[in-house]
């Protein structure tokens, strides 16, 4: 009966579906004249907790942890979502490996809800204990530590990890077994390859540099990537068009804030159709997308507001949702 | 009782313990799986307990048909009275073959409904207006179970002891 593991699962993410924000319910939002009405109305929605009073980032990054939290009370299986924690771990390692050779202190800037917290991360990176950490994250965290040291180059430091985050993206993916999670994994792959290409194209970085920054992933062929990003913006525009990621080279060609709404809504689109599975973790993948991109929406909407966007402007950014 | 005797009472018996033992087992799993979903709804909204447990229970229907094909059948070939049947081989083998029916589909049918419910509670979580809807999904199934209860019913009866 291991088809029906995910049966209590999908049954209480379902329950939690209902209190997902709408479309209707973001247009509500953008109804709201200042940033402290937006909140107070999100608030009144049930966001937020006794702790985070009525300030925005607190706001946020609670609801943030109470997604992970239903998550990790349910799945019975969390290693399928190292595909959404990997970024989070990485970027504990990029801070620690800087913080380890800076010598300075910033304790807000890491991560505590993923596997390595930021302070067990910074104790492995000063004491050199790579062993400690999962998979190949331990050759990755002594190559970029001695990287910065020798070079002071933190670009090149960062490029490793993330790259190594990509790569360990991926094979997660794959070694979920779930169609879902793989296709998650690789699309992220991709988008992030994309995104370095349009990036390295326009400060005119070399191919090999370039190499040493994109992860491989199914659904594009890198080389070909590198070779359209040497030749111009729009040649990286017209290899999408005859990819997976067609839709996406008219966004590309308006902005790179357009790009990356184009992905999100794709995948809230494609996610879309786990809301009728029942025995799979498609659900679950589906509510913490939904919730990571209502969070994201609803922080465009309240910072917009905060720096006096018009509505129009905040409107372009935001993303679909997933109900 | 010669031995050829004796093995046409194991025989019928054997018809009643897999109408009854299939039957239940696929009951049984239809309504754990029903239930696991049933629970993960009233972890988030105890109100809706009532609705999802009529769902849940669904399923259950099967083992009670394996029950009465398996009551017949004893009843039957006399070990409910008191008077145990001399039945022959043949007479044996035919009983096994009318419980058949209740045995195999009351097992499949139960594991199937208990999945429908799974999803039917699904639509419960969401919709809960939609209860009526939801009911009618997994009670689709029933009808195989109810169909394959006819024809066991019908076989047992119809053998002459």
């Amino acid at each position: 009966m291991s088809n029906t593991k995910y049966t209590y699962a999908v049954a209480r993410i379902r329950a939690l579906e209902g209190a997902l924000f709408s479309d209707a319910v973001i247009e509500q939002l953008l109804a709201c004249r200042t940033a402290e009405q937006g909140l107070q109305f999100v608030m009144e929605k049930g966001w937020g907790d006794m702790s985070t009073d009525a300030d925005m980032d607190a706001v946020l990054k609670r609801e943030e942890e109470k997604a992970w939290e239903v998550i990790r009370d349910t799945a019975p299986d969390m290693s399928v979502f190292d595909v959404l924690s990997y970024p989070k771990l990485y970027h504990n390692l990029k801070a620690a490996v800087k913080e380890v050779c800076t010598e300075t202190k910033n304790p807000g800037i890491f991560y505590d809800d993923c596997a390595v917290s930021g302070k067990e991360m910074l104790q492995i990176v000063e004491n050199r204990e790579f062993s400690r950490l999962p998979g190949n994250m331990g050759r990755v965290a002594e190559e970029a530590l001695d990287t910065l040291l020798h070079t002071r180059d933190g670009q090149l430091c960062d490029i490793l990890i993330d790259k190594a985050a990509l790569t360990a993206i991926y094979e997660a993916g794959k070694r979920s077994g779930e169609k879902i999670i793989e296709y998650y994994a690789d699309t992220t792959v991709a988008i992030a390859d994309i995104k370095i290409a349009v990036r390295f194209q326009k400060t005119g970085k070399s191919a090999d540099f370039m190499r040493s920054a994109m992860a491989e992933c199914d659904s594009l062929n890198v080389e070909q990537l590198i070779r359209a990003a040497l030749a111009g913006a729009d040649e990286i525009a017209q290899y999408l068009e005859g990819t997976s990621y067609a839709g996406g080279a008219d966004a590309l060609r308006e902005s790179p804030s357009a790009f990356e709404r184009w992905c999100d809504n794709r995948m809230t689109e494609t996610l879309k159709s786990q809301k009728y599975e029942t025995f799979s973790v498609g659900p679950l993948l589906g509510y913490l997308i939904a919730r990571e991109n209502e969070i994201k929406t609803v922080r465009i909407i309240l910072t917009g507001k905060q720096n006096g966007f018009s509505d129009n402007a905040i409107r372009e950014r935001i993303r679909e949702m997933y109900v | 009782m010669s031995i050829a005797g004796e093995l046409g009472i194991v025989y019928a018996l054997l018809g009643a313990a897999v109408a009854v033992l299939f039957a239940g087992a696929g009951s049984a799993i239809g309504v754990g799986i029903a239930g696991q979903a049933a629970a993960g709804v009233v972890t988030e909204d105890p109100s809706k307990f009532a609705k999802v447990l009529i769902i849940q229970l669904l399923p259950g229907t099967q083992g009670l048909y394996g029950l009465l094909v398996g009551f017949i059948t004893l009843s039957k070939i006399g070990i409910l009275g008191g008077g145990v049947a001399d039945i022959s081989v043949s007479t044996g083998l035919l009983i096994l073959a009318a419980c058949l029916p209740i045995g195999i589909v009351g097992l499949l049918s139960g594991i199937a409904q208990g999945k429908t419910a799974a999803s039917s509670i699904g639509i419960v979580a969401k919709k809960p207006e939609q209860f009526g809807k939801a009911m009618l999904f997994p009670a689709m199934v029933e009808t195989y179970a109810i169909l394959a209860l006819l024809i066991s019913f019908l076989a047992v009866n119809g053998i002459q002891v």
